[in-house]
């Protein structure tokens, strides 16, 4: 089952690759993986999405633990939470086709941020299952160049069951 | 007045109690030797830095301190590696201090640099590249704090020379100032868990207690034997925790796993309860994991969360300090003492362990020529019992785990998790500067002794006793061992009947050589060095093809053993 992992870790040079090694070496698998800055300084926020079934990811949120840059880990697939991602997407897409792409941008809510000659630049947000549609969709038209965040996720405040 | 780096870190080491330090100097660590002169600590010069590094693992094995190491950078750091994966993996408390070329050239492939905190993120607790000076000191002093809490193991702190040349006013960190906010071991029991494990302790009958390092790191044996003997439940100890429960006691059964005795795996496959205490449930122990105690409840404590369940499904898991969490087991089982007459109770089950033991007991048979079994049983005798023993790798570590009788703690210094040859002789040496007066002895293979023979200098210029003592099979033998049983004899690459005169190789090192090619030399020849004080090696010429029996093939059950 794939795991988003919120991982509050100490901001030291090294930190990512004690990470991303604990990864490799014990053949744990990354999805993706997002580091960014948090309100309090000196403090990152890594977002890991990761596979495996429920004893894996066990021995995955342990070994992170144990990890002595790691100040805390959760795992918000185990909560409500908001989880998004985005994604820029150069799509090939001729004038008579123009339109067409558009009206299906429209429906995902996404921003057309560039147009070149005969590709435009889309940006897109959203959770990953919205993303994976949309790709789908778009391959039709020809993807020719894609760069994507990785999720950033949230806890929500209310937790309701 | 202000202090250099090289002065501030030594004064951080005598603080921290290190007595001794291992070490080999060079070009990025002459600040600090240039200052160690005028601080208490007592200095090995080595012969190579994979040598000071098990010293310093030798020494904290049988002390129980943290070894402490010194190495320059690039080849001096690199040659360190092994020994710091060696205690990595036996958890093992040790601080090995680097030289790093100067900060303003880190990164630019200077002279002598290597990334070694990048080499050895994953086999060091943690490590540390000292960035300023105003970081070093609480740098050494976290060092020293995660290499000794928690779960023990190795930490590296990598010091550039210009750090260790510059100068600044001092101030030892307080206390306060070492915890750090994301590094919190878990060391007491919760109450839940221990009431749920005594629960089945209690209702077991045929419980079985298996026994691994972490009693020794823990100093957990007294609360270990007390628990054992008033419930009577025997004891079956892996490679890690020989000593921690004596060898000679009636409840024990002897080590488990693929050189264990018939009787240790026959009861954890019987058992109806296990309580697993510091050990992790490793693939020599274990077998196959399928069949791997089957009819157990499993109670797993440990201080390392990342031990349980990683490879066997737990039934009652606690996560703490095992001296603690045994003390909290012995609390409540003394407060339930009175339910049942537990001689009575586990009698049968006693018995049946018994039987195993008596059906197939650990031996050997007497044909041929010197059985290197029967060298260890000699050591065992003449030693009383009472000799550290550090092990090579191989049929000889083997041999010297089944046929020594460990009875009290930090007496087998063995390279269990990386299985390092080469790690027996520097090991000696550092336990014989943890304890002058004691007999050490180093039961050796003929390969494995050549990995570090050149510390052989470092223990007779030292004036060390060491004893090695050498089981010269000609031959690579438990490599060899696994090819005739599995690989159909093809020993290739196994055969090392060329080898050099460990006699003359002795004297020339200053040490005293000695010989034994007939049985009844071995113990006269052994009698000899134990009584010499000089650093000695005995080649002791044994059985060239003898093989180390019980043998659980590789992946087999526990139950499928190769007996003698
Ligand atoms: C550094 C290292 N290299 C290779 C091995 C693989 N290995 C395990 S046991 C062994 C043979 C050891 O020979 P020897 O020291 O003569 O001991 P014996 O088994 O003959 O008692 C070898 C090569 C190892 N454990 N460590
Ligand atoms: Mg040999």
């Amino acid at each position: 089952m794939r795991h988003v992992l919120s991982v509050l870790v100490e901001n030291e040079p090294g930190v990512l690759s004690r990470i991303s090694g604990l990864f490799s070496g014990r053949g744990f698998n990354i999805e993706t993986l997002n580091v960014g800055p948090t309100l309090e300084e000196g403090v990152s926020v890594m977002t890991i999405t990761t596979t495996g079934d429920d004893q894996i990811i066990e021995q995955i949120i342990k070994q992170l633990r144990k990890l002595v840059t790691v100040i805390k880990v959760v795992d918000l697939t185990e909560l409500t939470s908001v989880e998004l991602e985005m994604m820029l997407l150069k799509v090939h897409a001729e004038d008579a086709k123009k339109a067409e792409i558009f009206r299906l941008l429209d429906v995902f809510r996404c921003k057309i941020v560039d147009v070149g000659q005969d590709d435009i630049i889309v940006e897109a947000t959203g959770d990953h299952d919205k993303l994976r549609a949309l790709v789908t969709l778009l391959q039709r038209y020809g993807i020719k160049e894609m760069a994507r965040t990785g999720a950033v996720a949230l806890k929500r405040s209310l937790q309701l069951d | 007045m202000p202090k250099s780096g090289a002065q501030i870190l030594l004064e951080c080491l005598v603080r921290e109690g290190v007595e001794a330090l291992f070490g080999y100097p060079g070009g990025a660590i002459i600040d600090i030797y240039d200052q160690l002169p005028n601080y208490p600590l007592k200095h090995i010069l080595v012969r190579h830095e994979q040598g000071a590094v098990h010293m310093a693992d030798g020494y904290a094995r049988a002390s129980g301190k943290v070894g402490c190491a010194l190495v320059t950078s690039g080849p001096g750091a690199t040659n360190a590696v092994t020994g710091i994966a060696n205690a990595y993996l036996d958890s093992i408390p040790l601080v090995v201090i680097t030289g790093q070329v100067p900060t303003a050239l880190i990164g630019n492939d200077a002279f002598q640099e290597v990334d070694i905190v990048g080499i050895t993120r994953p086999c060091t607790k943690h490590n540390f590249l000292v960035k300023d000076l105003e970081s070093l000191p609480l740098i050494i002093r976290r060092a020293f704090h995660l290499a000794r809490t928690g779960r023990p193991g190795p930490v590296l702190v990598d010091v550039p020379k210009d750090i260790q040349q510059k100068k600044m006013a001092f101030k030892f960190p307080s206390d306060s100032a070492v915890a750090m906010r994301s590094y919190n071991p878990t060391v007491q029991p919760n109450k839940q868990q221990l009431k749920k494990a005594v629960g089945l302790l209690l209702g077991a009958k045929r419980p079985i207690i298996y026994a691994g390092g972490g009693i020794i790191s823990s100093n957990a044996s007294d609360p270990l034997a007390w628990l054992a003997r008033t419930l009577q439940i025997p004891v079956t100890c892996t490679l890690m925790g020989l000593g921690c429960f004596p060898g000679e006691d009636p409840l024990f059964l002897g080590m488990l796993g693929m050189h264990g005795t018939y009787a240790a795996n026959m009861a954890i496959t019987n058992s109806d309860v296990m309580l697993a205490v510091g050990a992790r449930f490793d693939d020599r122990v274990t077998g196959k994991l399928a069949t791997f105690a089957p009819h157990a409840k499993i109670i797993h404590v440990d201080i390392d969360p990342t031990s349980i369940r990683k490879n066997v499904r737990v039934d009652v898991p606690v996560v703490a300090d095992c001296r603690l969490a045994l003390e909290g087991l012995k609390e409540i089982v003394e407060s339930r003492l009175a339910e049942k007459d537990w001689v009575a109770v586990h009698a049968p089950w006693l018995g049946q362990c018994k039987d195993w033991a008596t059906q197939h007991p650990l031996t050997w048979k007497e044909n041929g020529g010197i059985k290197p079994q029967y060298v260890v049983d000699a050591i065992y005798r003449l030693s009383k019992g009472q000799a550290i023993i550090s092990t090579e790798v191989g049929q000889n570590q083997m041999w010297a785990a089944q046929f020594y009788k460990y009875n009290t703690p930090r007496t087998l210094l063995t390279s269990g998790g990386l299985g390092t040859m080469g790690f027996g002789l520097p090991a000696a040496i550092g336990a014989q500067i943890a304890f002058p007066d004691k007999l050490v002895v180093d039961v050796a293979g003929d390969g494995s002794i050549q990995m570090n023979i050149q510390e052989l200098i470092t223990a007779v210029c030292n004036k060390l006793p060491v004893k090695v003592v050498i089981l010269n099979n000609g031959y690579l033998g438990m490599v060899r061992q696994w090819q005739e049983l599995f690989y159909a004899k093809n020993y290739c690459g196994t055969c090392m009947d060329a080898q050099p005169d460990f006699v003359a190789l002795a004297k020339a090192y200053g040490a005293v050589g000695l010989r034994a090619t007939t049985k009844e030399e071995v113990e006269p020849v052994l009698e000899e060095a134990f009584r010499t004080p000089n650093t000695v090696i005995v080649d002791v010429r044994v059985e060239r093809e003898e093989n180390v029996y019980p043998m659980i093939p590789a992946g087999a059950s526990l139950t499928e053993m190769l007996l003698v």
